[in-house]
């Protein structure tokens, strides 16, 4: 296998599981919070009892986990791909985050929303079919 | 209530990206990764922990996160994550000034559609 099949190859698998695993976690994260319930304030006792009861939610935890998961497998795409490559790369998550919120959180998704989200999933389609590499100008070095 | 909805979206969309920019940074000065053994990730996991740049993005994630959900317990999932695309051109912006990526004509474009995008799931929202 040549050096830039293999890389085309991880690259794609990474962004598979990032793709994958981040709308599990951020519907699991949804449907946590809908248990703990709204935000009440920004006194310091309400505060602690939101993080209070957010960090001591089971689903919460699951969601933790998945998105620790993404956040490794983003890690390590980072370590080669360009971030402007990588970032619209991981759009479909986009769609299946409105398809599970409609059929698992049972959200009513006008379609309006289901437009915008299909313009927002263009967009990013056109961005990913640019050069997926640029030169690096070091500029925070 | 609009106003924290407001101060919360900021935090999501600006610091969220600053934070991974920090980290796409950190990541690239670590070199690409080749082995994906359990063990062999681990250390690259652990190489990029003592970068500076990479707690610097942790940190401005972790606001970000926070303020996610926050913003969850007010709004709806299908608003919230899709809305957040408006990171997209903050991405745009930050790669070209931040890490000196070159963005094309095209990539502009698309971030235009991600715009417009946003726009139209906000009004979706209403």
């Amino acid at each position: 296998m040549t050096a830039a099949k293999s890389l085309h190859l991880k690259t794609s698998f990474l962004i598979l599981i990032m793709i994958s695993v981040a709308p599990l976690g951020d519907t699991f994260l949804g449907k946590g919070m809908k248990q703990v319930g709204s935000w009440e304030g920004w006194a310091p006792g309400k505060l602690w009892h939101f993080f209070f009861r957010s960090f001591t939610n089971g689903t919460i935890w699951i969601a933790i986990g998945l998105l620790l998961s993404y956040f490794i497998a983003y890690l390590l795409v980072l370590s080669w791909a360009d971030y402007s490559y990588v970032q619209p790369a991981s759009s479909a998550s986009y769609v299946l985050i409105a398809l599970l919120a409609h059929f698992v959180l049972h959200e009513t998704i006008s379609p309006v929303r289901w437009l915008g989200v299909a313009v927002i999933c263009t967009g990013v389609f056109v961005v990913g079919h640019t050069h997926p590499k640029t030169p690096e100008h070091h500029s925070w070095s | 209530m609009v106003v924290t909805q407001t101060i919360f979206y900021m935090l999501i969309v600006f610091v969220g990206t600053g934070g991974e920019l920090f980290v796409s940074r950190a990541m690239k000065s670590i070199g690409e990764v080749t082995d994906f053994r359990p063990h062999s990730i681990a250390r690259v996991v652990g190489r990029a922990m003592l970068l500076k740049r990479m707690w610097m993005g942790i940190t401005l994630m972790a606001i970000a996160f926070f303020a996610l959900l926050a913003m969850l317990s007010l709004s709806k999932v299908s608003f919230v994550f899709p809305s957040t695309a408006l990171s997209y051109a903050a991405g745009a912006i930050g790669g070209r000034l931040f890490l000196g990526e070159r963005v094309t004509p095209q990539r502009w474009l698309g971030v235009g559609f991600v715009c417009l995008g946003v726009v139209l799931v906000f009004l979706g929202n209403k």
